[in-house]
Formats: C-alpha cells, structure tokens, sequence
C-alpha cells in the first residue's frame, strides 16, 4: 500500500468529470471502478471519499443525478455531466495541461544550461 | 456563481434532512450490494464479499458523516445540535435552567431600568448648542447659601459683565385662559428680552424677543410652545401677529417654539412673556425683590471661576451704587454663585439619584456572583460528562462551542425576559418618581444600557459556563471518569463559599440601605404636621379678568365662593387660604415687632386666611383668640402667630397684645401697628422634615392685597375625593370663568411632600428583597449541592449512629457559618457606606443599631430556611440505600 498514492482532492473531481464524459452516465460505485482502473491501481481510493465530491459537484451544478437501474438490474443513482460540467472540464484539463508542463519543464534535467 | 449556488443548497440541506439521509443510505446500500456482486463473482463468499467492500468503501457511518458535513453547513448543523443538547439539558433540570435566568432577567432589567432613568436626568448634556457654556446665577446670602436675583442686579451685571455673552432672568407666570373649554390656568414664564438668545434657541415661527419688547409698560405680546400651540391653537400657521386674551388682556402672538425645545429653567412652562421691569431701578420698586431665577452664557473660552470672580466683584460695586434699593429688601448680597446648568438643576435629586445607582450597582453584582456561583456548581456536576466527552474524541472547540451556546441560551432567554422587565420598570418608576426630578420626559428604557448591562451577564455567564471544559482538558479522563462523578475538589468548594459569603456580604449592605430609609419615613410621617389631614380636600382658585382688580370685589368673590362651598351636602367647614401647607407653596414675609427694634427683617410664612381656617384645619388654639368675620378692613389690625415664633421672640409669653407692623413697606413710619390677638399650634409648612414653622396669620382684608390666587381647605364628613366635581361645581356657580387646580386630597399632599424619599424607600426596598431572595439562593445552592457530594458520607455517619437531628445540624451549622461571616463583612459594609445616604435619612443615624440588629435578624433568619431544606433532606438518607448505592 505504501507505494499507492493517494487521491488529491481537486484532481478527484477532475477524474469524476473526466469519467463522466468518456463513458457517459454512470453510478458511483461505477465512477470509482473507472477511476482506478485507469489509474492502473496505483491510487488508493476510498471509494467512500467519492460520494462527498460527487455531492460538491451536483451542488455546484456540474453534475445532475437521478435513479436508475444498474447493467446487473440493481436500483442505483446515476451521475450524468451537464453543460456547466463539460465547460468546467474542458478548462480544468486545458489548466492542469498547463501547470504539468510547466512543471516539466523545470522538472526535466539539463534545460537550465540552455 | 458557483459557491454562492452550492452555499444556497448547503443552507437547504439543514432542513429536510430525514429524507436525504435515507436516500443517500440507499445509494450507498446500492453502492455496496454491486461491489459484492462484483467480489462473489470473482469467487469470494458472500460474507467475505460484503466485509471487503465495506472496508474499499471506508466504513458506512464515516462515509455518511463525509456526507452530511458536505451536505450541510458543518457549524450550523453543529449548532442545531448543541441547541437541541441544550434545551433537553435545561428540560431535564429545570430548577437550575429557571434560577439561572431569573436571576440574569433581574439584574438586566433593574440595572437598565435605573441607568435608564438616571441616565438623561443626571449625564445627558442639556439640549442647547455648547450647553456646557449655559450657568445658573444666584446672589448669595448669609452662610454662603443661595437665593434668588434681584432685577438690579441682572440689569447692573448686563451692562458690565465680560465673562457672559448673554445674561437672563425669569420669573413664573401663570396666566389663565378662558374658552370654550373649562377656564385654563397655563404655566409660563416672564422672561428678559434675551432668555431665548442665553439658551441659543430661536422661535421656529415668528421672531424671538426683542429689546424693544421687553421695556416697562411696553407691548403685550407673547411666545408660544410648540405644544400649547396646538393643543390650543390647532397648530394654525396664521397665528404669529394674531391677538390672544390672557388674564382679560389681549397679547400679540410673537412666534411659536420649535417641537424639540425643552425649557429646562421651569421645565413645565408652555408660554413666554417679556418681563417689562422698569429699568430706572426705583429703590422701592420691585426690581429690587430677590424673586428672579439668572441663566447666562458665558463667552467662549471663559471658566466657570473666572465668571464667578468677576460677577463677585461686580456684586459689590453695585451693592455700593444701589445701597438704598437692595437695603429695602435686607441689604445687598454677600456676593455670587456660579454654577453650571445642567450641575444647577440636578443638584437636588443629585444624592438621591446616586444611592439608587449605588444600590442597583450592588443589585447587579449580587446577581453576577450568583450565577457564577450557578454555573460553578453546575458545571462541578457536569465534569464526568466532559471527561466522558473528551475520552470519546469531542476536541476542544467542540466542547467549547457546545458550552459557549448554552450559555448564551441562558443569557438571551434572561435577557429578553430582563427588557420586558425594564420596560415594566421604567413604566414604575416613572410613575413613582418625584415632581421635582428634572427631564424627566426625557426618560424612556435606553437600548444602549439594555446591551451593556446583557452583554456584561452574558460575558460571565460565558466566562464561567466554560470552567467544565478546562477541567475536561486538564484531567486525565481516565481518572476523572472513575472519580465519583458528585464530588468537587475542595478548592472550588472554597471559591463558591467565598461567593456566598460575598452575596450575604452585599445583601447586607442594600438591606441596611433599606432599614435606615424605611425607619426615617416611620418617623417622617410620624412627625405632626400640625393639622389633621384626614377628610381635606383641596384645590387652588384664580380669579380671572379686570373686573377682580378691586381688592374688595376679589374679596367678595372669595367670600361668595365659600359661602357656595358650605351649601354643599357632605361640607362640614371650608376655608380659603394664601397658602397651603406641605403643597410646594413657600411664602415669607416680613415682621418688625415694636419690643424688638433691632430685629426689623424677620421673616416667618405668611398665610392670608378666612377666619374658619384655624378650625378647617384643625389647628389648635394655644392661647388668645382665633380670627373672626369682624377683622375687616376698616377693623384695628388683628395678627395671629405660631407658637414656636411667640416662644423665640418673647419666652416669658408675654405675646399676646404685642403690637407688629407686617409686609411691604415696613419701614415707613405712617404704617399702622397691628395686634397679635392669638398663638396656634405649630404647622409644617416646606417639609415634614424642616423645623420651620414661624408662621402669622390675617384675614385677607387685613392684608396690603387680597390674594389672587387663594387655596380651598374643605373638611368633608365623609371620603374628601369624590366631592371635589361637586365643590367645584360650586365654585362655578359664582363665576364660571375662575380656573381650578391642583385638586387633592391634603393627605395625598402631605404623601407627596415626600414624594422623593419615598422614591428612593422603594426602589431601595426593591434592591433589598432582591439581594436576599438571591442570598439566599446561593446559600441554598452551596449546601444542596455539599448535600449531594456527600450523600455517601451522610450514609457513613447515620449506619454509625447519629441522629437526623445531628446530621440536620451538620448542615445547618455550615450553612449558617457562611452566613455570620458574610453579615460580619456586610455589617463593616455598611458601616462604611451608609453615610452616602445622609441626604436621604431623618432622625435616623447612618450606624442606627435597631437597623442593624433588626436587618441581621431578618437575613439571619432567611438563610436559616435556605439551610434547613437542603438540611432537612441530608437527616432523611436512608444509610443502607446510599452505601449500597456505590
């Protein structure tokens, strides 16, 4: 476990919106499987530590949520993005696009001698 | 954008919480049941699938908290709950919860009730611009003592002085008005020409006085205030230049006062004349009368000192230019007297004024160490619960928030139930108070004294309400969770001791205040006033209009009113007086006894009165004969006196048959002497409380003048209150343009002669019973909670055999220690104290010993109750229940 990251909470809610728009409308617990998948298990995520972000997002209006049934028939409520979202994504990557090439670049060896 | 719309549903998310929590269970039981779905597939056993994912989810209840903490405001809702805590406390022990605010609404609402009312009397500033420039004027007379100025002096100061920018004198005037209505007697004033410029107020209609106005024999006209010009006038726009009748006469309107001017220099005046003295200062005239009241505005930059240096100076050049005017009225003065207004016109209700807020000080106090004394036993009970709070994880804010807002509960539930009732109470003591007492229409419940005296209990009560949650931090809780949860240390014991002993202490101090006052009043009212006051009723007549100018008619009025008077059923005597005892009237005048050539200004009251007076009123007689129908006139003069002033003047008694010139004029050599032909019992006249009686007597006619204004004394066989419609209906039926007032019963009179001892008697009775209700709560409070601690002891003590009765003397014992410690200290108190309450008491020492011994009794006796109940209930433990209790 000592080698998995844990999950910093502004990137979270990026990870959240981010999912939603690849595989569209999903439950929570859905939410959570895609999100270490594709982190290749290398984050630790208290799948409980979701449902607070999920409800700062719906309170911001970035999400909506309704009930729904489940791929295996279970009762379960699905988060979907709304225009507000999408727009709160598209701005949120273009930013940390930014910043983690900024951080490369002083990050990367040799560039300061240029 | 954002946070304001998820702060909006944060604020929502408080209410409607059942239904949200369940649907949020049901997302995370949704949650779960597809992990486990997911885990059983990949093999597990469903027992096992479902601990997993509950442990990947991270726990059901702290997800849940998660939640809600983002679902809602977290202090808000933190709040809610200490609120809800809070209240189920209070339910669950209403004796303490009720005590608490209690005692908070009492001491915030007598508190703001008193600052409320002492407040614009004695600190307000007066209302004129640079008030602080405005200063009353007196002449001083023998023993440095004040009186009032003569108009030679205003018009001689006027033209010299330096120091005052504007000089003024005033002077009462009472003019009638007839109408439609009932005739009306109004309370003005005659002023000098620039009353109005000394208080820097001009009229807000029409124009101030000009000098021009204001000469001898010069034009009627007159100012009005803003309220007399509406009652009366209907508050006509057209009403400067028109013409009034007052007293017969026409006046022209000059201008009307703005709404917001107060007359502080005989505050109840409603209209203004010009003084009109003869400015050539004639040596006989009345400008030479000390009868005028002085105001001036000093210039800027001028002291108070400087501006009494000089007016002294300049009283003794024009002592020297007008030797022979100022001699005609008992020499010049010895100097001046400068003092501020707004010092000048609260100097009487001064001393009164800060013993009461001396006493509610103390009242304040007691109630502050009361509930420390509350909430330290409270909180002592209440250690286990914050060690067991703590032990569990509250941190220490929580615990703080949690008894910060149980304190302000009780702290705003007293507070609102303390302005009901300082509201009540300024409503009392308006009532209550004095004639005399100063703006007092200025007086209504301040709020600014309303937050200061809440903010004050709410700062203790949060100040002390926290002392749990120290303890919490600062003990182990393990060892105070296995501490007996009843016992307290001992040095807390000592702390709420010593604040029993302090509450005694100060309960002591208001109930000597309160002895002292309540004795002298016994006393007061128990001096002779010299008549019989039962069954009087009085009202004052002014004869009204030119056709009374002839001393004879205004006579033949008086006499023709009274005769109507005696018709009445019910009338058993009537009689008309010049003045009236104990009603405020004070008129001297001045004796010159042939066998006493040296004494020629001696001065004793003067009462022009119907023969029947003496027999009205019930005075005796000691010696000679009484005034009879045939001392008229053309009569040889008849006087009768006093007999304390027969006894000073002639002590062998040889009074009767002296002969004696009396009033205006005295000197003149052509002046007729008069008789004394009778000596009556003494009467007081000012006050109960002043030894002044040297009194004479004449029959109206007998007189330089029949007095136009002429007190009623009816002696009725029954209730004297309800005859007065038809006494006045009487009156009427002679003339019915004669104003009436001051209707009252003489006892009512003599009651309110006092009015302002009375004032200070019961507020100070009030502070009394409130210092020992609330002495006696916290000596209750002490031993109950001692009882409680030590319930275990107790058990101990009765399985070794004592009795109820020493158990209940245990108790009693410790309780009534505190007590003589607490009267020891409160006795030295007031020993040290109670000479600020000279002013207030009358043959009654400050260190009287009957006050003493009788208060400490009473206490005494008062805490012995408080003891015995919770002594009562220790001698009743049942040992075998206790010890089997632990």
């Amino acid at each position: 476990m000592a080698d998995k990251k844990d999950v910093w909470q502004g990137t979270l809610a990026l990870m959240v919106l981010k999912t939603l728009q690849t595989l569209g409308p999903l439950h929570g617990y859905g939410i959570a499987r895609r999100i270490e998948q594709i982190s290749g298990d290398m984050l630790s995520l208290n799948y409980g530590t979701l449902y607070p972000a999920l409800l700062k997002l719906e309170q911001e209006g970035s999400i909506t949520s309704e009930w729904g049934v489940s791929e295996n028939n279970r009762k379960a409520k699905f988060y979907r993005l709304t225009r507000a979202g999408r727009k709160q994504l598209e701005q949120e990557a273009r930013e940390w696009e930014q910043t983690t090439s900024i951080l490369a670049r002083f990050l990367s060896p040799g560039e300061e001698q240029a | 954008m954002k946070t304001l719309r998820s702060m909006a549903l944060r604020f929502a998310g408080l209410f409607r919480k059942e239904r949200r929590e369940q649907e949020f269970a049901d997302e995370i039981e949704s949650h779960l049941q597809m992990q486990v779905d997911d885990n059983v597939r990949a093999g597990m056993t469903p027992v096992e699938a479902r601990r997993t994912a509950l442990l990947k989810l991270g726990g059901i209840e702290q997800t849940k908290q998660a939640y809600r903490e983002r679902g809602t405001v977290p202090f808000l809702e933190t709040l809610r709950q200490d609120l809800h805590f809070a209240f189920r406390q209070f339910r669950k022990n209403p004796g303490f919860a009720l005590t608490a605010i209690i005692i908070l609404a009492l001491g915030i609402g007598a508190s703001t009730a008193i600052f409320s009312a002492v407040n614009p009397v004695i600190f307000r500033s007066l209302p004129y611009p640079n008030a602080d420039r405005v200063m009353k004027l007196w002449e001083m007379r023998r023993g440095d003592l004040p009186m009032y100025v003569t108009y030679a002096t205003y018009h001689g100061m006027r033209e010299r002085s330096r120091s005052f920018e504007w000089l003024a004198v005033v002077k009462a005037w009472q003019p009638a008005m007839i109408g439609t209505r009932e005739p009306e007697r109004l309370e003005g004033e005659r002023v000098s020409f620039d009353y109005f410029r000394v208080l820097s107020v001009e009229p807000a209609l029409g124009r101030n006085f000009e000098r021009a106005d204001d000469r001898h024999k010069g034009p009627n006209v007159v100012i009005l205030s803003d309220g007399l010009w509406r009652r009366r006038f209907g508050a006509d726009p057209g009403i400067v230049g028109r013409q009034i009748t007052l007293d017969d006469n026409l006046y022209t309107v000059l201008g009307v006062m703005p709404r917001s001017f107060e007359n502080v220099v005989g505050g109840s005046a409603e209209l203004w004349a010009p003084l009109q003295y003869d400015d050539s200062l004639p040596s006989d005239g009345r400008e030479f009368g000390h009868h005028l009241q002085m105001i001036g505005r000093l210039r800027p930059h001028v002291s108070t000192h400087d501006a009494g240096n000089e007016s002294r100076v300049m009283m003794q050049t024009l002592g020297q230019m007008y030797a022979k005017g100022y001699d005609s009225s008992g020499g010049a003065p010895k100097g001046m007297l400068v003092y501020p207004l707004q010092k000048d016109i609260t100097r009487d209700v001064r001393p009164v004024l800060y013993a009461i807020l001396g006493g509610v000080a103390l009242v304040l106090l007691i109630a502050c160490v009361n509930v420390t004394n509350l909430l330290l036993a409270r909180g002592a009970q209440r250690r286990a619960e914050f060690a067991m709070r703590a032990a569990v994880g509250a941190g220490r804010a929580r615990l703080l928030q949690q008894l910060v807002t149980e304190s302000l509960l009780l702290a705003l539930a007293g507070g609102a139930i303390g302005m009901l009732l300082a509201e009540a109470g300024v409503r009392i003591l308006l009532a209550l108070s004095p004639a005399e007492l100063p703006r007092k229409e200025l007086i209504h419940l301040d709020p600014a004294v309303f937050l200061f005296a809440l903010m004050m209990t709410t700062l203790v009560g949060i100040f002390v309400g926290i002392i749990p949650a120290f303890y919490a931090w600062h003990t182990d809780p393990h060892t105070a969770l296995q501490e007996n949860s009843r016992t307290t240390s001992s040095s807390q014991q000592l702390t709420r001791r010593t604040l029993v002993v302090a509450e005694v202490a100060i309960a002591l101090v208001l109930l000597v205040s309160a002895g002292l006052q309540l004795r002298s009043i016994r006393r007061l009212f128990a001096m002779p006033a010299g008549f019989d006051s039962s069954h009087l009723l009085t009202m004052q007549v002014q004869e009204y209009g030119k056709r009374f100018d002839d001393n004879k008619v205004r006579a033949r009025f008086y006499e023709r009113a009274l005769g109507a008077v005696r018709e009445v059923p019910g009338v058993e005597a009537a009689a008309f007086t010049s003045q009236l005892p104990l009603s405020g009237d004070s008129e001297t005048n001045s004796l010159y006894f042939e066998a006493c050539p040296n004494d020629k200004a001696l001065g004793a009251y003067r009462y022009g009165v119907s023969p029947d007076y003496f027999t009205t009123m019930h005075i005796p007689l000691l010696r000679g004969r009484l005034l009879t129908e045939n001392d008229r006139a053309e009569m040889p003069g008849a006087v009768v006196i006093s007999e304390s002033l027969a006894n000073r003047l002639f002590p062998a008694g040889n009074a009767l048959g002296q002969r004696v010139r009396m009033g205006p004029d005295i000197d003149r050599p052509d002046r007729p002497w008069q008789a004394i032909v009778g000596i009556v019992g003494d009467v007081k006249q000012e006050s109960l409380a002043t030894d002044d009686p040297a009194a004479f007597y004449t029959t109206p006619t007998q007189w330089a003048w029949v007095d136009p204004v002429q007190s009623l004394v009816v002696r009725t066989q029954g209730d004297p209150a309800p005859m007065a419609t038809a006494i006045r209906r009487a009156i009427w039926s002679v003339d019915k343009d004669e104003p009436i007032v001051r209707v009252a019963t003489l006892q009512n009179l003599v009651i309110a002669s006092e009015a302002e001892r009375r004032f200070a008697l019961v507020l100070f009775e009030a502070f009394a019973l409130a210092g020992l209700v609330l002495a006696a709560t916290g000596i209750y409070g002490v031993l109950s909670g001692s009882v409680t601690e030590r319930t275990r002891e107790i058990g101990v003590r009765a399985a070794l055999g004592a009795s109820p009765a020493n158990i209940l003397s245990l108790f009693v014992g410790q309780g009534m220690k505190l007590t003589v410690v607490g009267a020891v200290i409160g006795i030295l108190g007031a020993l040290a104290t109670s000479r600020a309450l000279l002013t207030l008491l009358f043959s009654v020492s400050a260190t009287d010993p009957v006050t003493y011994a009788g208060v400490t009794l009473l206490l005494a006796a008062v805490a012995a109750v408080a003891c015995w109940i919770p002594a009562r209930r220790a001698a009743r433990v049942d040992p075998a229940i206790t010890l089997r209790a632990e």
